[in-house]
Order: structure tokens, then C-alpha cells, then sequence
């Protein structure tokens, strides 16, 4: 490859976006001209600054709120008390809503023990994000999360160090799967939260990965040594599964 | 006769439409509302104004709850920054007299200044103190349609395919104008002669 040509794929190269014949092709040719080097190395530095220094805005606290309430509202027009809808407090509205939502997402209890449904696993990962109760030991250190979470339940989850793979590790905290105490390892894929549900499952024979979509994100399961477990991202799938892959080499 | 008929069927639609509203506020719940953040980012870098930003955002999640039916894509990250991105672009058509009072540079380059920083220079401003400043504010010069897709690769860490969705262009014009975005970067970042 050429140095018109390697400048051509610098980009998707560097989003590794690139099929593996041209990687190959790149690399080879980076490792022998300084000039297009230098090109890449300002690409990569410009990377890292932007990730580093660029500002990312949070949605303020109330906006989730308004929304929930909004939608809440319109949905109300629209199959009961029409009339009266417009004398609700606004205030009022927004609880109804919320109660409905949270009550909702708990209700998935009434599900066999035995499967713990993909949407379950999906709907756990959905709400630790979306009530700010992701965490409740943050660490980046395995051997505070681990401790912790051995204090906390009657089973001690593997918590390996994923850093060095692209995956470190965020914090840990207790959830429930269909009534189950599990618990909750998170790591973190660039932008990406993921959940990993870990607890015993002593009946099960060991069970290769089985993966599922649903609802945008990603889950995969899998049993082994006595323990279930339930990696939930809205990671692609292919970096999920080189998570998950990483995870149980590493226990 | 037929009109307890019709009373008890009238009940039972209203029973199961009340279900199935429930069932649509889990799905909003679980498909979109983790990614509020990510809209509001979005939003914000578009309109590069927080209150708009949170008037986009808003408008975006209820379009989203509303055509939640519609939605059996791969992201719900992806599939609402693209809502945020047409409601933005409503937004901006209807408001461009408010929206000129922060003028777009019209091709994002600095007159004369056609040098892109150095990895020794790049290294060296963004060291420097002021470094997030000079960051953001060479990101909010980028003309719109490159600091969308510099955004969304960068700061949200989308794929192209997904970047393509969002924006509505083909892959090919994503790699272009990532390319293109992250040039205009290096001659804005690019060390002035004071510095």
C-alpha cells in the first residue's frame, strides 16, 4: 500500500472500521514511512483530546421528569377522562406517571423461578441506569468491589480486572432478577455501561454462551462452575461477546 | 342485551388498552430513556444552547414515545439521536433568525490558515490549561453537518453504520466528512502565534 492509499483508509482504520486484508496493509506500511506515521499519530492525538477535554453534557435531573409527565399526559388524553385530564395538576400527573413506570418495571416478579426472561435482564440493565442506583460500591479496584459484595450476599462473584481488554471496571451493587438477590458487577466499554448479573445456580450444568437481543440491547448468558450468568450492554453484539469471552477466561 | 354487550366489550378494549399502555411506558423506559443523556448532548452540541437543548430533547422523547411502535432497530441509542437530529434540524429551520445570533462558520476554516497542527503542537496545547476551552470551541466553529458526525463518532462512540443512520447519509459521505471534520479540527487547533 501507498501513501495516497494509506490516507485514504487512515480513517476508517483509526474507528477500526477497516476489514482485516487493509489493516494488515496499513500496519505494514506505518511501520516503514515516518511522514504518514506522523499523519496518524496527530489523528490519535486530536482522539484522545477530544475525549479527554471535550465537554459532555449530562440532561439536567428535571428533564427526565418532564417527559415522564408529558407522555404520561398524552397518554391519559387519550383512552381515559379526557375532560377531566385538563383540571389535573400538572404535579399529579407527573406522580401517576412515575408510580405507573416503577410499578411496571417491578412487576416482571410474577415470572417462573426457573427462567429469568431476556427481558428481565434487559429491563434490570435499563433501570440501574435510569434511576441513578447503578452503583452502590464504586471502585475501579476488584478487590474493594469483590469484598463488598461478598459482604452483602451469601455468594462471592468472580471480579476480574478487565482494564488492560478495554473494560474497567466501574462498581458493584445488590439488584434483583426475578425476585432474585444477584449480584451486579459494572464495567464500562468507552461510552457503554455494561451490567453483568452473576448468582448461583446450582442445578444448572454448565451452559455455553446463548446470545439475545432485545429492545436495542444485548444479552448474553451462560452458566458455569455452579453460577449463572447475564452480560446486558447496548454495546454491539460482537464486542459484548469479547467481553463476556474475556470475563470467563479471566474468573 | 346488546348494549351490556357492548358496555362489557367497551370495558374489556379499555382494560387492555390500559395494559397495553402500560406495556408501552416499560418499553419507553427500557428502550429510550437510558439515553437521555446522550440526546441531551447531542441536542446540545446541535444547537450549541442549553435551553434549546432541552427543548430538542424533549420533543425528541415524546416524538420517540409516540412512534415506539414503529421502532424494532438494533439501537435505541442511535434510532433517537436520529429523532433529535430531525427535530433539531425543525427547530433550526423555524428559528433562524434566533439561530443566527450564534453564526455557523460558513466553511469552518480560519482565513489563511490552511496549516494543521503537529502531534508536538496537539500534544502541547492540549496540555495547556485552557485546553477544554479551546477544545469545545474549535468543535462548536465546526459547520453542522461535520460536528454531528465528529459528535457521534467521538463523544457518543457510534459505529458508522449507526452514525449513517443517524444522519441519513450514505456510509461513504460519514467517512468523508469524519475526515474532513477532524482536518477543520487540526487547523483550529493548529498554535496561534501568540502561543
Amino acid at each position: 500500500m501507498d501513501c495516497t492509499e494509506t490516507r485514504r483508509h487512515l480513517h476508517p482504520y483509526l474507528d477500526q472500521e477497516l476489514d482485516r486484508a487493509n489493516v494488515a496493509a496499513v500496519d505494514e506500511h506505518l511501520a516503514s514511512c515516518e511522514h504518514c506515521k506522523g499523519i496518524f499519530a496527530t489523528q490519535l492525538a486530536l482522539r484522545s483530546g477530544l475525549r479527554r477535554h471535550a465537554s459532555y453534557h449530562r440532561a439536567p435531573r428535571a428533564l427526565a421528569a418532564r417527559i415522564r409527565a408529558r407522555a404520561g399526559g398524552e397518554r391519559k388524553a387519550r383512552w381515559q377522562w379526557p375532560a377531566l385530564g385538563r383540571w389535573l395538576p400538572v404535579g399529579a400527573a407527573a406522580a401517576a406517571a412515575a408510580v405507573i413506570s416503577w410499578t411496571a418495571a417491578l412487576q416482571y416478579a410474577s415470572v417462573p423461578a426457573s427462567q429469568i426472561a431476556t427481558e428481565q435482564v434487559v429491563s434490570a440493565h435499563a433501570r440501574s441506569i435510569v434511576t441513578s442506583q447503578l452503583i452502590q460500591v464504586a471502585s475501579s479496584d476488584q478487590h474493594t468491589v469483590k469484598p463488598w459484595l461478598s459482604s452483602k450476599l451469601d455468594f462471592s462473584p468472580p471480579v476480574p480486572d478487565l482494564s488492560a481488554a478495554g473494560f474497567p471496571l466501574v462498581g458493584g451493587r445488590m439488584d434483583y432478577l426475578n425476585d432474585r438477590v444477584v449480584a451486579a458487577l459494572v464495567y464500562r466499554s468507552r461510552q457503554h455501561i455494561i451490567n453483568l448479573f452473576v448468582c448461583p445456580d446450582r442445578h444448572a450444568k454448565t451452559v455455553a454462551m446463548e446470545s439475545r437481543a432485545k429492545d436495542g440491547y444485548n444479552v448474553l448468558r451462560w452458566t458455569d462452575g455452579g453460577m449463572a450468568f447475564w452480560a446486558v450492554s447496548d454495546v454491539n453484539a460482537a464486542d459484548l461477546k469479547h467481553f463476556a469471552d474475556q470475563y470467563a477466561s479471566a474468573e | 342485551m346488546a348494549r351490556v354487550h357492548v358496555l362489557a366489550t367497551t370495558r374489556k378494549e379499555a382494560r387492555s388498552e390500559v395494559s397495553d399502555e402500560r406495556s408501552r411506558t416499560e418499553r419507553f423506559e427500557r428502550i429510550f430513556v437510558p439515553h437521555l443523556d446522550a440526546a441531551y448532548d447531542f441536542a446540545r452540541w446541535l444547537s450549541r444552547d442549553e435551553r434549546h437543548a432541552e427543548d430538542i430533547c424533549q420533543e425528541a422523547c415524546l416524538r420517540a414515545f409516540k412512534s415506539l411502535d414503529r421502532f424494532e432497530g438494533e439501537s435505541g441509542r442511535a434510532w433517537l439521536l436520529a429523532i433529535v437530529r430531525n427535530t433539531f434540524y425543525t427547530w433550526f429551520a423555524k428559528n433562524k433568525a434566533d439561530a443566527a445570533a450564534v453564526p455557523f462558520d460558513d466553511d469552518g476554516t480560519v482565513a489563511g490558515a490552511e496549516i494543521e497542527a503537529s502531534v508536538e503542537s496537539m500534544e502541547r496545547i492540549l496540555q495547556q490549561r485552557d485546553a477544554r476551552r479551546r477544545v469545545n470551541s474549535a468543535l462548536e466553529q465546526l459547520p453542522p453537518e461535520f460536528r454531528e458526525v465528529i459528535v457521534l463518532r467521538e463523544l457518543e462512540d457510534l459505529s458508522y453504520k449507526e452514525i449513517a443512520e443517524v444522519a441519513s447519509v450514505p456510509i461513504g459521505t460519514v467517512m468523508s466528512r469524519l475526515a474532513r471534520a477532524r482536518k477543520l479540527l487540526l487547523q483550529h487547533l493548529r498554535p496561534t502565534e501568540e502561543s
